[in-house]
């Protein structure tokens, strides 16, 4: 693993136009990728974890605003024009979004849509972009590449259409890959061969991966590091195993006490009580005060800031009322 | 003791134009007792859904036998449900769809005390009851589902299956659309209903570590097929299919150290046309030359556990 800090994202805040003006889907969020590494971002829906991806893509929806800073490879994303932003794009930032059935174009086939950005981005002929795809769906391990480029999306299942998104996304050898809940729409077996493809590909091309979801067991298995948001917000960010066997946010804490817990054990599950903020009713001070069993009359009032508390540790809960256990 | 509910060599086929019918199951049998829940699991396509909705009579059977209190379950057609098979009810995946946008919530949950024969004041009385059972507030009678959060929305349906007063409950996939904390909630509390009323329930999930936190026995299925069933704890703790086994491990554990889950290679074979032999031994990584010739049948081990596999003891 190479060391050096591949993005930089600072104070990074995104608001979404709503019938009722603008509202901040992400509020002055801040964290490093470091090349090689895989970056998690875990939260539930609405915490804002997709819309900060698209942020760095350039592909929020219309009228939406961003400010903040997001360096990549020495230069700001935010302030990039679309026309440099695309080149960007799909080459040295690539994506795997959710459900590949909608990802992947039904009536293209895989050859067109493994190639086109090749060809686009890099220049190439037809043959070598052809030769290239096949070298890059035998990677993914699809069977029989040289038929499958020939084929459709229709006539693949759930699992291999998302190894074949993970094909397109790394035809220009992307030095960065953003990969939004890319094994919710698929079963534990699936996910687990997707989740090794991940990890190999990570170790093999020196890339960085940037795993946004809501599942813990993921995260556990591929991280590094992770960054656990609500209502927009770092709540909590570090190293995986601190993280999640010695959390410090309340937050976390209840994420984790609400899995099932593996060893089976107690009947009944352990839910946070209350739901997340919806867009543009996040609470005062900290975000997750209403839900919180620790909550102080300081929580109602102040916005708490991530600051260090460990080694590359860092919390957004002054009182850090687990402090101790830790 | 007769069982609550039982299915023996239940199949169904889907019949498409142009192509050989489906089987998405194929000779599957269950068991359902009174007071437990049975956890269903498998991957996606394993036909776990299409046999819930055969067992409440939503799906129309090619073979085998449903019983339910001892009476057989015929399918529904476009009449409504005999008297004596009200006891049998559904809950389903997705809150959004289950459920009248344009009708008041008091409305909908009431409906079953409707068709029991209550009046329309009575029923709607015992509605908001059934709603504060569910631990939502009395007012939610009077309100639109659209003012609910989807775990609140799942409430809702459960509080409408509850007016029908059921014994046994098919819950397909009831916390798969609700957020990490909302899941929980909802499972706790089909838990609780299941204990206090003296229910059975089938809890069909994909998600095999609620299904371990839940259900008391559990069965697995495969390719149209139960290939092994038992209490949760051994399934869990001694996997005797190959195949449970895999699934197990796939599951990724959230304990930061960074273990990758183990791949079962291959994909789930098209049903209409399965392997011959054991459905599982082109995937299985424990396969005798035999395999590929046997059928294996769903066989009895011990301590109320059995297995569709040669070599399960």
């Amino acid at each position: 693993m190479t060391v050096g800090t591949l993005l930089e994202v600072e104070d990074l805040t995104v608001w979404l136009a709503t019938r009722n003006g603008p509202r901040k889907a992400v509020d002055g969020l801040s964290f490093r990728v470091d090349s090689g590494e895989v970056f998690g971002i875990a939260g539930e829906s609405g915490s804002g974890k997709t819309m900060t991806a698209m942020a760095l893509l350039g592909l929020l929806p219309h009228a939406a605003r961003t400010s903040g800073r997001a360096v990549f490879e020495g230069r700001d994303l935010l302030a990039m024009k679309p026309r440099e932003l695309r080149d960007v794009r799909g080459r040295s930032i690539a994506m795997v979004s959710q459900d590949p059935s909608t990802s992947l174009h039904p009536m293209l086939s895989i050859e067109t849509q493994v190639t086109e950005h090749m060809r686009h981005h890099l220049g190439i002929g037809k043959a070598e972009a052809r030769g290239r795809a096949v070298e890059l769906l035998s990677t993914v391990r699809i069977p029989d590449p040289e038929r499958a480029l020939k084929a459709h999306p229709a006539q693949f299942s759930g699992g291999m259409r998302q190894r074949i998104a993970i094909a397109v996304a790394l035809a220009c050898e992307p030095r960065l890959l953003l990969a939004d809940e890319p094994t919710t729409a698929l079963d534990v077996t699936v996910q687990a061969g997707i989740l090794r493809l991940l990890n190999r590909l990570r170790q093999e091309r020196d890339l960085a991966v940037v795993v946004i979801t809501h599942d813990l067991g993921v995260m556990s298995a591929v991280a590094d590091r992770i960054c656990v948001m609500y209502g927009g917000r770092t709540a909590e960010v570090g190293p995986r195993e601190t993280v999640l066997t010695h959390p410090r946010h309340p937050y976390t804490r209840g994420l984790l006490d609400a899995l099932p817990h593996p060893e089976g054990g107690a009947a009944t599950l352990r839910p946070i009580s209350g739901s997340p903020p919806s867009l543009g009713a996040v609470p005062e001070g900290c975000a997750f005060h209403p839900r919180c069993a620790f909550a102080v009359d300081s929580c109602r009032v102040d916005r708490p800031e991530p600051v260090l508390v460990g080694s590359d540790h860092r919390l957004a809960c002054p009182p850090d009322p687990l402090g101790d256990t830790a | 003791m007769t069982a609550l509910l039982e299915a023996t060599g239940v199949a169904v086929e889907y019949h498409r134009t142009g192509a050989p019918p489906l089987r998405a199951v194929d000779h599957a049998d269950l068991t359902l007792n009174r007071g437990e829940i049975l956890g269903l699991v498998g991957e996606s396509g394993c036909g776990k859904s299409t046999l819930g909705r055969a067992v409440v009579g939503l799906q129309r059977t090619a073979a085998g036998e449903i019983r339910f209190d001892g009476r057989p379950v015929a399918p529904l057609g476009l009449r409504r449900r005999p008297a004596d098979l009200r006891g049998l009810q559904m809950v389903f995946q997705d809150p959004y769809a289950s459920l009248n946008p344009r009708r008041l919530v008091g409305d909908q949950v009431g409906d079953g005390y409707l068709l029991g024969g209550t009046s329309k004041a009575e029923a709607r009385r015992r509605a908001g009851e059934l709603l504060e059972r569910v631990g939502l507030p009395a007012d939610a009678v009077k309100r639109y589902p659209h003012e609910f959060s989807g775990g609140q929305r799942q409430r809702i349906a459960i509080a409408r299956t509850l007016a029908a007063e059921p014994s046994c409950i098919i819950a397909d996939e009831p916390i798969s659309a609700l957020d990490a904390s909302a899941q929980a909630s909802v499972a706790n509390l089909l838990v609780e209903l299941v204990r206090e009323l003296d229910m059975g329930m089938v809890f069909i999930s994909h998600d095999l570590s609620v299904v371990r936190q839940i259900a008391d026995r559990t069965a697995v299925m495969y390719l149209g097929r139960v290939v092994e069933v038992g209490p949760t704890r051994q399934v869990w703790s001694e996997p005797a299919h190959p195949y449970t086994k895999a699934l197990i491990s796939a599951v990724p554990r959230a304990d930061g150290a960074g273990v990758l889950p183990v791949e079962l290679p291959g994909d789930v074979p098209d049903p209409s046309r399965p392997p011959g032999g054991c459905r599982f031994h082109p995937r299985c990584p424990v396969a005798l030359p035999s395999c590929a010739d046997d059928d294996p049948p769903l066989t009895i081990l011990r301590d109320g556990r059995s297995a569709a596999c040669v070599l399960a003891k």
